[in-house]
């Protein structure tokens, strides 16, 4: 298994030179930078969601909170519909997306690494061709449409990303890992398949599932370019896409204001932007420190194996 | 003749044998034919006059003019070099930032700094680019974006920094490099890693200074790394990170000569339903050049050093 990134050495006991300190002192200071560089537009975002819309329009955003106001999460949370709506369309892709695309290519991966399964390397190879042609964005948009009839489906927000070759390989490996012998010796005790499958495999396979599918749903959490192609509804919006739609000022904003009984002018539009793109980052931001470390692990086989 | 009848009782016996196991890759043989194979079928379209309600095969044929069009027009050529420039230049910032932030993690001994910096630097891969949309008007609209702020309190006078299109590949390639390097730098950090310690401990006692380390030690060991992360890239020189363009960009008219990739500009003209087939011949000859480049790089590389090749 390869676990998290740990370089630690040993310090050897030696004073540093001239040039060694030097050294410490720029690597210090450039990853600061960089890693303030990638802290710094979160702060923002959340800073400005709190200030009060009479200081964004004078002032502008900030990284200090000024001016605190929740006018902004009153009025999201003052006519919930259109928000909780969009929560449930995404909650319920992410949910039913991962939980079959993980089983999917769980599946998938299992077989391929059987070695007695004769066609392992064609399969693999019909999977893995995919990765290196496809029909391209106008052939995919209109058979999507025509001829599968995903216009306005969820499961147009489902389906074109539930099975991606890359999480096969990394599952792939986290399944090589697992000793043929253990196969082989429950098949000799009469036990079917899927009996292995289900009863062996699997409880084995916790940190690559629990892998597949933190990957899995930050893709379909994230995803709105599926939304923006085949949904019309807004109903059937989920918030990330609800939140692009939002930024664009189109209808979006006239939409809440009228719901919550005020005039498009006096809407707090401009932190109102910030908190609804909270809203959607929330849950990702919660999860953050407790989930880094499977998103690591898969990174680094992925790019070992695949 | 009789090779052939035995293959096939071959596949046949294969599938009664293994049944079970063909039916666990059914789900995924099926969705991959389905949504993946089935529409490269559509790619004939490039070479076809589509109608909506003549369908896909009933459309009658109109040969290479799409792709006249497309070409005549200028567009075709200037996507195509936006997306090729966009993406060298966006690679070999990305990787090099990434290499340099691996190479100071994995050397810094302080395990919180350490932590905490690369849980920051690592952040911006989990968001998603609407979010870094919405970064970018924060920092860079007219009336209340960041950067006006600094600006005026420093005393200067407010840009209209969506009038200046020579910025955008700039902030293009920041945002790019910004939103991977903490991604990047984990597989960078993992090759480091798989270095061996006694390596360096004796390259200490010998008396190496940390530079010379990094030179003669650390770079060689993660040069397979580099080398597979940039052909990696390079077969994909033609795709651009369309959701990145997309959301940076978005529909800022005066930007798309500076801005236009061949994935944004086939992603408008496909919802505004205008010229479909000057569309299909830009995405056709996204894909079918795309393949061709990446069985050329592959190839080449396989007789030249096998062991860096992608398959």
């Amino acid at each position: 298994m390869v676990r998290q990134a740990e370089t630690d050495r040993p310090m050897i006991k030696t004073k540093l030179s001239a040039s060694s300190r030097a050294f410490y002192s720029v690597a210090y200071v450039i990853t600061t930078i960089e890693a303030a560089i990638c802290l710094i537009p979160f702060i923002i975002l959340i800073s400005s969601s709190f200030t009060s819309e009479n200081y964004i329009r004078h002032h502008g955003y900030s990284v200090l909170i000024h001016e605190f106001s929740l006018k902004a999460y009153e009025l999201i949370f003052r006519t919930p519909v259109t928000v909780l709506r969009a929560y449930g369309v995404s909650i319920l892709i992410t949910a039913v997306g991962t939980f079959c695309g993980t089983m999917i290519i769980t599946l998938a991966a299992y077989v391929i690494s059987r070695k007695d399964f004769k066609y392992r390397n064609q399969v693999s190879f019909f999977f893995y061709f995919t990765t290196l042609f496809n029909g391209g964005m106008v052939s995919t948009y209109i058979f999507y449409i025509q001829y599968l009839h995903l216009k306005d489906s969820l499961l147009a927000l489902i389906f074109p990303g539930i099975f991606q070759v890359f999480y096969m390989l990394i599952m792939r490996s986290f399944v090589q890992e697992i000793p043929a012998a253990l196969i082989e010796s429950a098949k000799i005790d009469g036990a079917g398949e899927w009996c292995i499958f289900f009863r062996i495999i699997l409880p084995l396979l916790k940190s690559g599932l629990s892998t597949i599918s933190l990957f899995l749903a930050l893709g379909y959490w994230n995803d709105w370019y599926n939304a923006m192609l085949y949904i019309n509804s807004e109903k059937k919006y989920p918030l990330q896409y609800m939140l692009y739609n939002l930024l664009q000022q189109t209808q979006a904003l006239a939409k809440i204001a009228s719901q919550a009984g005020i005039r498009v002018m006096d809407m707090p539009s401009n932190s109102l932007k910030m908190a609804m793109a909270v809203v959607a980052t929330g849950p990702i931001l919660i999860v953050y420190p407790y989930v880094q470390k499977y998103f690591v692990s898969g990174i680094t086989i992925g790019s070992v194996k695949g | 003749m009789t090779t052939e009848v035995k293959k096939k009782t071959g596949f046949l016996y294969e599938l009664r044998k293994n049944r079970a196991l063909w039916v666990m890759l059914l789900p995924a043989l099926v969705i991959v034919i389905l949504f993946q194979y089935f529409p490269m079928a559509g790619l004939v379209l490039a070479f076809k006059n589509y109608r909506f309600d003549q369908g896909v095969f009933g459309s009658a044929w109109n040969g290479f003019d799409n792709f006249r069009y497309l070409f005549q027009s200028g567009t075709g050529w200037l996507i195509t070099r936006n997306t090729i420039v966009y993406n060298l230049v966006n690679l070999v910032t990305s990787q090099a930032l990434a290499i340099l932030i691996a190479i100071f993690i994995s050397e810094i001994n302080n395990r919180v700094f350490k932590k905490l910096t690369q849980s920051f630097i690592f952040l911006p891969y989990f968001i998603s680019w609407v979010i870094v949309g919405t970064f970018v008007y924060a920092i860079f609209n007219y009336e209340t974006g960041v950067l006006n702020n600094l600006i005026i309190s420093a005393g200067g006078e407010a840009v209209n920094v969506y009038n200046m299109p020579w910025v955008w590949p700039i902030i293009i390639c920041c945002f790019n490099s910004w939103k991977w390097c903490g991604y990047n730098s984990v597989i960078y950090i993992a090759a480091i890693t798989g270095v061996d310690r006694e390596i360096y401990e004796a390259a200490a006692v010998d008396g190496a200074a940390i530079v010379q380390r990094i030179r003669h030690i650390t770079l060689p060991t993660i040069r397979p790394t580099i080398i597979t992360m940039l052909l990696l890239n390079v077969g994909r020189i033609l795709r651009g990170d369309f959701e990145m363009f997309y959301q940076i960009v978005g529909n800022n008219g005066q930007l798309f000569n500076a801005t236009d990739v061949i994935d944004t500009y086939v992603f408008r003209s496909l919802l505004q339903g205008s010229n479909l087939g000057m569309n299909a011949a830009a995405s056709f000859y996204q894909s079918v050049l795309c393949f061709a480049i990446i069985m050329i790089v592959n190839a080449t590389v396989k007789r030249m050093e096998p062991d860096y090749a992608l398959f």
